[in-house]
């Protein structure tokens, strides 16, 4: 049973843009996929985000950012999850993030990133490719 | 480092989320651990909130939490959403409506999927309840998914249960009545801002006026008065008068012995569902794949009984039943 658990995601949408659409066809896409996803609202504060990560102890945070805040947002939320010892957690990020901005994010540790025109197929496989499998596996 | 029991223990809320994870895929450790954690529950008030998909459920837990937060108490909520039945897969959307709760540390929230449990709630919302209790919440909230008629196992998960009626559904109160209306501690007519709320209260409290367990009442004994009260989250109206009633309610299970009667049925029926697990997953174990293609054909093709084909398999677990 515990091999075959659903992986849990969070799906987040940090910072003051109100438009959520890409984020529920995400959220959508990964329900159908199998996964449970948790779906958090249009404009969270980074504390928000990883507190109801921590409390859903899910395995992929992904965020939705359309703003143009992310450099500002994504190291907070970084900063938090080490603050929490949060280390097993894929994190991930999609809408409009320019090209130059992208090595600053990965290097934060977000290892996806994905914008405008990415098939749904192609977030399904990175999570299911990069979720740590130790926490999918026989736990504890 | 400590153990996740400990730590759970001395209030760590990943731990307690770990916790509620490994329940919830059936770690192998998860019920050797609640083993453990089970000389620590039994302090929490169990509150459980059902109705109808729309209803209001979710905007009502929060508006409770957030006074019950004004009275000093720790709040743990369990949120039951549906899995799908085709992809497993589950949106949990009920933190949306519980935004306003954020950052506030005495409260913890987790969403469950129901994984396929018909009852309203997931196979182990009452294990993750009692890590909650574990962990010094009290009271813990378990918000059922959207029900219809019959989905009433959050009865023998809580002690007081609110059933929420959003007007505008006056046929629905009568087709629901023999379902989920008889499980109430509580009704709760939510949105009572709207057009119709009156009459749904008039509708629910003729409907109790008919109980018959009601005339019947040993005069002697505590009697719980079900009410019927409404709320509007939106004008933020009736939420000091709903909490009030909860303690009330705790109060009255408390001094009439009800709680204890409560629980011995509880627990007998987790005894029972715990051994319906091992029975069930030592049939797995037992009978491959083909044999069962193999017992079903046979029985499809009318060359055996159901019957004594499940008393052969009972047998060879051990389980002799004539």
């Amino acid at each position: 049973m515990a091999q075959n658990r659903p992986i849990r995601v969070l799906v987040a949408k940090p910072g003051l843009d109100g438009h959520d659409r890409g984020a529920k066809v995400i959220a959508r896409a990964l329900r159908d996929a199998g996964m449970e996803v948790i779906y958090t609202g249009i404009r969270q504060t980074p504390e928000m985000i990883v507190e109801a990560a921590i409390q859903e102890d899910v395995d992929a945070i992904l965020l939705s950012i359309l703003s143009g805040a992310h450099m500002a947002l994504f190291p907070r939320i970084i900063e938090l999850c080490k603050e929490n010892d949060i280390d097993d957690v894929l994190i991930a990020a999609g809408g409009i993030l320019p090209d130059e901005d992208i090595p600053a994010i990965k290097a934060l540790g977000i290892r996806g990133c994905f914008g405008p025109g990415t098939s749904t197929d192609e977030i399904i496989a990175f999570v299911r490719e990069n979720v740590q499998a130790d926490r999918l596996s026989a736990e504890v | 480092m400590q153990n996740i029991v400990e730590r759970l223990l001395s209030g760590d809320r990943r731990a307690l989320a770990r916790m509620v994870t490994l329940i919830e895929n059936e770690a192998p450790a998860a019920r050797r651990y609640l083993a453990e954690l089970h000389q620590h529950t039994g302090r929490a008030h169990i509150i459980g909130v059902t109705g109808a998909p729309g209803a209001g459920k979710s905007t009502l837990v929060t508006r409770l939490v957030r006074e019950l937060r004004k009275r000093e108490r720790k709040v743990g909520v369990v949120a039951v959403d549906p899995s799908s039945p085709f992809s497993g897969g589950a949106l949990l959307g009920d933190r949306i409506r519980m935004m306003e709760l954020a950052g506030d540390p005495q409260i913890f929230i987790r969403s469950m999927a129901s994984r396929g449990s018909l009852g309203g709630l997931s196979a182990s919302t009452r294990d993750a309840v009692r890590a909650m209790d574990a962990a010094g919440y009290d009271p813990i909230i378990i918000e059922t998914v959207g029900t219809g008629q019959a989905e009433v196992e959050v009865m023998r998960a809580a002690q007081t249960v609110l059933v929420v009626c959003a007007p505008g559904m006056g046929d629905e109160v009568q087709a629901i009545k023999a379902g989920i209306l008889e499980i109430a501690d509580i009704f709760v007519v939510s949105k009572a801002d709207r057009p119709g709320s009156d009459q749904t209260v008039a509708e629910l409290a003729m409907m109790l006026s008919l109980d018959p367990a009601r005339r019947q009442h040993d005069k002697t004994l505590p009697y719980w008065k079900i009410p019927v009260l409404r709320t509007s989250a939106l004008k933020d109206e009736g939420l000091v008068e709903l909490a009030d009633a909860i303690q009330q309610h705790r109060a009255y299970l408390d001094a009439s012995g009800q709680l204890a009667r409560r629980a011995h049925r509880q627990v007998r029926s987790e005894i029972e569902t715990l051994i319906f697990h091992t029975v069930a997953s030592a049939l797995q174990e037992s009978v491959s794949a083909e044999e069962w293609q193999h017992l079903v054909e046979e029985v499809t093709a009318r060359e055996r009984d159901p019957y004594s084909v499940a008393s052969e398999l009972a047998t060879r677990l051990g389980l002799s039943h004539t």
